[in-house]
């Protein structure tokens, strides 16, 4: 009888064969690290941050009048609203830290090079579309530093020669932030971008399935069926959607299915991912003043500014760049060009030798190079831009930028070391 | 169906104009979308001029009055402040405003209608912030000079003309907005009734 009515189904909606595809049938390579996490974590914490969401907008109140009252209420008498508004808020965090790693990972070993690069170019739209996200979430509290950096991010679309003036005056609806912003923020946060964001995730998928996960070796699993290719007897065990075969032209080794190997190991990393994150939760919601920060525990108000105005800590790398050119519309072209430089990536390494783990030394400086000035602009955007600061901001922009240039250089003729044939 | 060939012509211009017409349909429906983001009349309405009242202002003093959600300063420059104002122009990025950030009444070394009476949107031309008014500590940040405009987001300096020094992030002068007397002691901010 179940069986019968499985089959309906399936004739009419391949069900099980789409899940057999993309779950229980579908070769991962079989030397994912801890590194392979995040792709997995970053699902888990957009569903936690569209349910806290919606439980939010039930007593958030979208208005310039009641929106800090609204939060406030949300904290103090709605039963365990204190909880999913923290979940929320350091979700958002949580979101950025797992991201940051998950683009990393794809940076150490090659993830975005041919023929992922239309994968790599949906992972930027996600991280656009979130950073997005996130700045507009941000003004909803209608804090302090809600409203005054909610007006430096404005600001910047208001450094564009000609049209800035009346862009701003279009993205706020007002002469000032004022409720017309909030509200069109708000709709924006809770429908437009989570609605982007979800088919974005679902094309990001769906690129990787086609091409298939990348290696810490950077090396195929999928092999030409040319005759030569040994399967190992473990090879042997496991059957595969034949969608991946490709009739019979490539040899799959070195992979297990997806599930229940990898769903299984990605638990371990939820268990531990959630460990951190509720400790967060309930031992540091604020983030020591960088997931929320002090000045939004004040209502908005556009006559007072605050002594001093950074944006969360997961703007600050960018933040960082604009404030180093001395020229408003220079240094927002310059931040935008720290995110355009990311998402070339596939053009701007000409090498084609993957991983880490197989190219020269001096890539392997020059990733450090990235990361450490990564961090350091970091650091840098939280703190004011006076002095010496400014000095190294303007130093890390430059080793930032120094990173792609560098790469598009030497990865023409790179040193790299033999790859091997199947993976370790 | 008739078995007529297909006329590959006709199919293509059809093809065309379908889309061009659905184009233009397009077009014409993204306009409402669009343009609901334009300030409302309500919100229009409310960014209409303001009037102040100076009778009671104090030389050294500052008053905010607020337009268009905007925090503008009224400042009465004491003599001292006034003379004050040449010293500084060797060290400003623009000390003749000939960048258009006033009305043509106010390009002058005291950026003003009235020598004394400097009147300015409080927000700094780098990013936003509002500048702070230091009436007595200002020589911390410019030897010498006595009073000043002083920005705590980015470290931007304006001179008691709001002009902008160098070396600062702030790009341009202070914002003068178009004013007017209508007494001595009333002043109205945000319209000048087409005074140059």
């Amino acid at each position: 009888m179940f069986k019968n009515l499985m089959s309906w189904i399936e004739y009419r909606l391949p069900f099980m064969d789409k899940m057999n595809l993309h779950v229980m049938q579908y070769p991962a390579p079989k030397n994912f690290n801890f590194w392979y996490f995040f792709g997995s974590l970053a699902m888990l914490v957009l569903v936690n941050q569209i349910v806290t969401g919606i439980w939010l907008t039930m007593n958030y109140e979208p208005s310039a009048e009641g929106a800090f009252a609204s939060v406030e209420y949300i904290m103090r008498d709605v039963d365990y609203g204190w909880l999913l508004r923290y979940m929320h808020s350091t979700g958002a965090s949580a979101f950025f830290v797992v991201v940051y790693l998950h683009m990393l990972r794809g940076m150490m070993y090659g993830s975005y090079q041919k023929p992922r690069e239309l994968l790599w170019i949906f992972g930027m739209l996600i991280f656009l579309v979130l950073m997005a996200e996130a700045f507009m979430g941000y003004l909803l509290p209608w804090g302090q530093m809600s409203f005054w950096g909610a007006q430096v991010i404005i600001g910047i679309f208001g450094t564009i020669p000609f049209i800035g003036e009346d862009l701003t005056l279009w993205i706020r609806g007002d002469y000032v932030i004022s409720g017309a912003t909030l509200n069109r923020f708000f709709a924006l946060h809770v429908i437009a971008l989570p609605l982007v964001l979800v088919i974005l995730v679902f094309l990001h998928i769906m690129a990787l399935h086609e091409v298939g996960s990348n290696n810490p070796d950077g090396i195929d699993i999928k092999k030409d069926n040319d005759g030569n290719v040994e399967q190992t007897e473990a090879d042997k065990k496991f059957t595969f959607h034949q969608y991946f075969t490709r009739g019979g032209k490539k040899v799959i080794v070195d992979a297990i299915p997806f599930h229940p190997y990898y769903t299984v190991k990605d638990l371990v990393g939820v268990a531990g991912f959630l460990l951190i994150f509720a400790w967060v939760i309930f031992f540091l919601p604020e983030g020591g003043g960088y997931f929320l920060e002090p000045p939004n525990f004040e209502p908005a108000n556009p006559l007072k500014t605050p002594d001093h105005i950074a944006p969360v800590w997961y703007f600050t790398p960018f933040y960082a760049i604009l404030r180093a050119i001395p020229h408003p519309f220079m240094g927002a072209v310059a931040m935008f060009a720290a995110i355009v430089a990311l998402a070339l990536l596939p053009w701007l390494d000409r090498g084609r030798v993957r991983s880490v783990r197989y190219r020269s030394g001096l890539h392997k400086v020059n990733l450090i190079n990235f990361c450490v000035s990564f961090v350091a602009l970091g650091v840098l955007g939280v703190l004011p831009a006076e002095g010496v600061y400014t000095l190294m901001a303007q130093i890390f922009s430059f080793t930032y930028f120094g990173f792609f240039v560098l790469l598009f250089f030497y990865s023409k003729n790179e040193n790299t070391k033999p790859l091997p044939v199947r993976v370790t | 169906m008739s078995n007529a060939p297909v006329d590959h012509g006709r199919r293509r211009f059809l093809t065309i104009a379908t889309s061009v017409v659905g184009g233009v349909g397009a077009v014409g429906v993204a306009v409402p979308f669009i343009a609901s983001w334009n300030p409302s009349e309500r919100a229009k309405q409310a960014g209409a001029a303001v009037t102040a009242d100076i009778s009671k202002l104090e030389p050294g003093q500052l008053i905010r009055v607020e337009w268009r959600g905007k925090p503008v300063w009224i400042v009465k420059r004491t003599t001292e402040t006034l003379q004050q104002l040449e010293l500084t122009e060797k060290d400003l990025r623009d000390p003749g405003s000939e960048v258009g950030q006033q009305p043509a009444y106010a390009q002058n070394r005291h950026r003003s209608i009235k020598p004394d009476i400097f009147i300015a949107v409080g927000i700094c031309t780098h990013l936003g912030c509002s500048p702070t008014y230091l009436p007595n500590d200002f020589s911390a940040q410019v030897e010498g000079i006595r009073a000043g405009f002083f920005c705590p987001c980015h470290g931007s300096k304006f001179d008691m003309a709001g002009r902008v020094f160098q070396g600062v992030p702030a790009p341009t002068n202070l914002v003068v907005p178009p004013h007017m007397f209508i007494d001595d002691n009333t002043i109205v901010v945000g319209e000048d009734e087409g005074a140059v």
